[in-house]
Parts: C-alpha cells; structure tokens; sequence
C-alpha cells in the first residue's frame, strides 16, 4: 500500500514539474516581453521599471537559469507578484483556496449522493416512466451550460422568489459570528453548489444507472436471486456494491472538471474562490495569478486523484496495487 | 445504409435531435442572407423587449442589437467551432491513440503517459491559461479546445486498435506484406471507426459547450457574435432584462442536447449487438 501511494506521488510531482515548464514555456512564448508580460503592462510600462523588473526576476540571466529559478520558487510556493494587487500571488490564492474547497467539496458530495441515488431508482425502474423522467432530466442537465443555470437559479429564487441570496459568501456588514454566520454562509452556499453539483449529477447518474445495469446481467446475480434474496437485498448489497466502482473511477477522473465548474460557478456567484480570481485575473491580464491558480488547481486535482485511488484499493481489494 | 436509417429514427429522440439540429443548421446557413447587416450594429432603441415591433421579432439587447439577428450568427459560429475543434481534435486524438495501440510497448507507455498528463489537468483552466496568453482569436479558441479535447479519442482509438490488432484480417494483411501504415489506415482504422463516429458527434457537443463557455468570460474572439457572450453581455442586466440571458442560453441547451441524441441515435444504429445487450 505504501509503494502504491509512493508511487502514484512520483507520478504526481512529474506532472506537476511538466505543468511548471509549460506555464515557463508560455509565458515566454507570449507576445512580447516576458518582464512586461508577468507585470501585466504590454507595451505600457517605461523601459527603467522594465530594466528593473528583469534584474528582480533574474530574467537577465539565460533561459535554463530562469527555468531552474522558476522551478524553485514554484516549490517553495512561490508563485510570483501580482503587480496589480501588488501582492504576491500565493497569498492570494491561500486567501481564496478554502472558499473553493468548500464549494467543490459539498457540490461533490451532492452530486454523488444524488446521482447514485437517481441512478439506482432509475434502473430499478428501467423502461418505466420513472425511469424515463430521471433519465430525460439527466439528459437535460448534462446538455445545459452552468453558467446559464447559474444566471437562470439566481434569476428564480434570488431575484424573483427572494428565497435565497445569489451573490457572495456572506452578509455584508451583518456582522454573523458562530452559528449565525455558518448559517448564514451555508445560505449563501445553496445555490452555486446545487447548480455546480447538478451537472456531475447527471454525469454519476448515467453511469450508475448503466453499470447497474450490467452487473444485474452477471451470473453471480442470477444465485442470488435463486437463493430467494429479495429483491432490495440484491439491489444494495449485490449489485450497487459492485457497480460503484467504476462510478468511483469516473468520478476521480471527473475531478478538473469540478474545478473547471466552479470558474463558471464562482463567476456568476462571486464566489470568493480561485475560480473568481482567475476571472477577475483575466479581465486585468494578470497572467502570474492566471498561472498561478491554474498550477494550484493542478496540485489540488492530482491530492483528491491520489485520495481516489487509495479509496478505490479500500472498496476492491481485488485491485491490484500497481502504479 | 436502409437498415442503418430504420436503426436510427428507431430512436424517437434521436429523430427529434435531428429536427432541432436541421434548424440550427439552416439558420447559420440562412444568417447571412437574413441578417445581411452585421450583427453589432445598432438597429433601435436598447432594451427593446421581444414581440413588440415588427421586424424584431426578439427585440433588442443593452446596445440596441437585433438579438434574433445575434442568434442566427451564434448558430454559425457554435457549429464552425463545434465542427472544426472536433476535427482537429481526432486528427491528434487518432494518430496517437492509433499508434499506441498498433506498437504496443515502450511507444504505448510514453504516449498514453502524455494522454494522461492532459486528461489530469484541468482542461478549462487549461484551454483559460492558453487564451488568456495569446490574443483570443476564432483560430486560438479552435485550437485551445481541440488540445483540451483530443484525450478521449486517444483513449478510444487505442482501445479499439489494441483489440483488433491480434485479428486475423489483420495478420492476412501483414502477411500480405503491407506496411504498418497501411494496415492501420486501410484494416484497422476502418473497423474502429463507429465508436469513434459516436464519439465525434458528442465531442461537438462538449466543444459548443466549452465555446460558449469561454466567450462568456470574455475570452471568445471580439470581433465575433456569439451565444456564450451575449449571455456575458446581458449577465449585469439579468435583473431588468432578463430575457436576453434567456434566449442564448435556450439556443445552446437545444443544440447541446439535439447533438446528444444524435449520438444516442447513431450509437443505437451503428453497435446495434451492444444496444440489445443494454436494454
């Protein structure tokens, strides 16, 4: 188990040191400048400051230099200066990083609960017209942009109904402490989760409903059934446990996705996440925290890649532990 | 090809899919001649809302632009950048996949890893990262989402060469003496080619979806009119009008969701042994 974690960790810091070139790649393979490019000026700053910048950054130094110091300052988490902030840009996304994780975490378990859910009911009632509601609003989400529903959800029960607020993490000026202001920000969570967790609903849904599907087709079933087991017993603990996993499966891969949701989400919202920095990053062409929420982002989705597989090892001992 | 067609309009949702689809079609076909005027030019007062005036019969947006107008030329650029990302992405997804599989080995190993590092990664940051670095242009979109796209058919191809390799069509074929090269392309690719089909037309249904997605942040081409910016252009007066976000955003889901069931239908009509084993 050990030389399985250790392994996959190896793969995960090569990527990780992959993403790390290519950002370096990129930022020199932008139009212009480099030192103008990460102090987000093109063309504007005066050619002194520029001199100045270089010399900071060791941009005057040749290029393998520059990757090797890129590369360490990246390990030592530092992600450069946002001159527009004028911070540096690891404060800020550990500023905003719990925001996201609290977002993603909750539409995840959301979505995974709810579509495993539907998905059983579905192909326990396969062909019937429950089957058919669940899988058509499967298809329907599945088919609609987030940021859309996001717009739509706030329109309905932020605007019109006024059951919910659709703006923010909390109550600005309200002053909330200890329970109140958890209340308060769950109240504001509703909304971009239910709408982020909808989409990957549908996704889990599918799956679940096909792999149900299929198991119920094996052998091992048919024995069960033989033996006079009823009917919920072979559903719960025959088939769902066997056809989880490559639900499992599905949803380590869907991981980057989720991240890539909640840009869309936190836009909408403003959601004080990565996601929302990202956005207003690039409306100012702060390319240091574009680079630097994206590299960040890679590193979160590669820890919850490696929390997968280790739970995948825990349901199936049958897996063998290569890497 | 007769029992193809009963296969697929077998699939009721698939026929209504092909409808939805002919009329997205037609209206990024007609826009031009419809709507000879550019789409961004003022037409009437902002805010005019639908069904008022004759003429615009959806009213105008926050400029004054003609929305139905916009919505004809957005089919056009939704289908072109759908279609074009789409291509672009099985011709690197293909070859890759295709030659992952035939060599097996060390060339599987350090391709597949390549395949891998860009499935982890988040794509949409990816494909943010690579627009917001070069000038968004319609050319830098097509390419940033075939690059965020192309994984799966690697994927697919591999697995789909890898099980037909050991055939023995295959071994007649090399042993005909054919080359590598012409055995993929003219017995192998030949044989793999309805999943990949399947997969094709719901990979154009992702790329209108990430289009659209990324011209909402403002990272589409500027010069273009498309349904993913005029719901980020309507986004801030969501409250007074909200119909302008509205209507886009219907645009989208219906050509999403028609590109969905043709995939449904064409998988229905192309793997029918696989249809019958799942119902």
């Amino acid at each position: 188990m050990i030389r399985f974690i250790l392994g996959r960790l190896i793969k995960a810091v090569f990527i990780l040191l992959a993403i790390l070139v290519f950002n370096f790649l990129l930022i020199h393979a932008a139009p212009g400048d480099p030192a103008a490019v990460m102090a987000g000026e093109a063309g504007a700053a005066d050619e002194k400051f520029l001199a100045d910048l270089r010399a900071r950054f060791g941009l005057d130094q040749p290029l393998y230099m520059q990757l090797w110091l890129y590369i360490k300052g990246a390990v030592q988490l530092d992600l450069g200066y946002s001159f527009r902030q004028q911070m540096p840009v690891a404060e800020m996304i550990g500023d905003r990083l719990p925001a996201t994780l609290l977002l993603t975490g909750v539409a995840f378990v959301l979505s995974l609960v709810l579509g495993v859910t539907a998905g059983v009911a579905a192909s326990a009632r396969q062909g019937r017209w429950g089957d058919t509601l669940i899988s058509t609003f499967a298809l329907l989400f599945y088919a609609t942009p987030l940021f859309w529903v996001a717009l739509m959800a706030t329109l309905v029960f932020s605007v019109w109904l006024e059951w919910l607020p659709g703006f923010g993490y909390s109550t600005i000026g309200a002053g909330y402490t200890g329970m109140a202001h958890v209340l308060d920000v769950a109240k504001h969570l509703v909304l971009p989760a239910s709408t982020l967790g909808l989409f990957f609903t549908a996704i889990y849904m599918r799956m679940t409903r096909a792999s149900m599907l299929e198991v119920s087709r094996l052998d091992f079933v048919k024995t069960a059934r033989a033996k006079g087991l009823t009917r919920g017993v072979i559903q719960r603990r025959h088939i769902l446990r066997n056809a989880l996993l490559p639900v499992i499966t599905l949803a380590g891969l869907q991981a980057g996705q989720i991240f890539g949701g909640a840009i869309l989400t936190e836009t909408v919202f403003a959601w004080p996440g990565i996601g929302r920095l990202m956005f207003e990053a690039i409306n100012q062409r702060d390319y240091n925290v574009i680079l630097g929420v994206f590299y960040i982002s890679a590193a979160m989705v590669l820890l919850f890649n490696l929390i997968t597989d280790v739970i995948y090892v825990i349901v199936d001992p049958r897996i063998r532990l290569t890497t | 090809m007769m029992s193809f067609w009963k296969r697929f309009s077998y699939n009721r949702g698939a026929v209504i899919g092909l409808v939805i689809l002919t009329f997205v079609i037609a209206a990024a076909i007609l826009a031009p001649i419809l709507f000879p005027q550019s789409p961004w030019k003022m037409v009437q007062r902002p805010f005019l809302p639908p069904f008022t005036q004759d003429g615009l019969l959806l009213g105008t947006d926050a400029l004054g632009r003609n929305v139905l107008a916009g919505l004809a030329h957005g089919a056009y650029v939704s289908l072109l950048v759908g279609l074009v990302s789409t291509i672009v992405a099985l011709a690197i997804g293909v070859p890759v996949g295709a030659a992952a599989g035939y060599f097996a080995g060390r060339i599987d190993d350090a391709l597949m890893r390549f395949t891998e590092f860009f499935q982890t990664i988040p794509s949409f940051a990816l494909a943010i990262v690579l627009l917001a670095i070069f000038q968004p242009s319609l050319t830098f979109v097509i390419i940033a989402i075939s690059i965020v796209s192309w994984p799966p058919v690697a994927r697919l191809v591999r697995g789909e060469v890898l099980s037909l390799r050991t055939r023995e069509f295959v071994e007649a074929a090399s042993l005909s003496g054919l080359g590598n090269l012409q055995i993929i392309t003219r017995h192998i690719l030949p044989n793999a080619l309805p999943p990949i089909i399947v997969l094709a037309s719901l990979m154009v249904a992702q790329a209108i979806l990430l289009e659209s997605s990324l011209s909402f942040l403002g990272l589409g081409d500027p010069n273009i009119m498309s349904w993913g910016y005029m719901i980020g252009a309507a986004r801030t007066v969501i409250r007074t009008a909200w119909w302008l976000s509205f209507l886009p955003g219907m645009a989208i889901l219906l050509t999403v969701l028609a590109l969905n069931l043709i995939g449904e239908g064409l998988n229905d009509a192309l793997n029918p042994r696989l249809t019958r084993k799942s119902e």
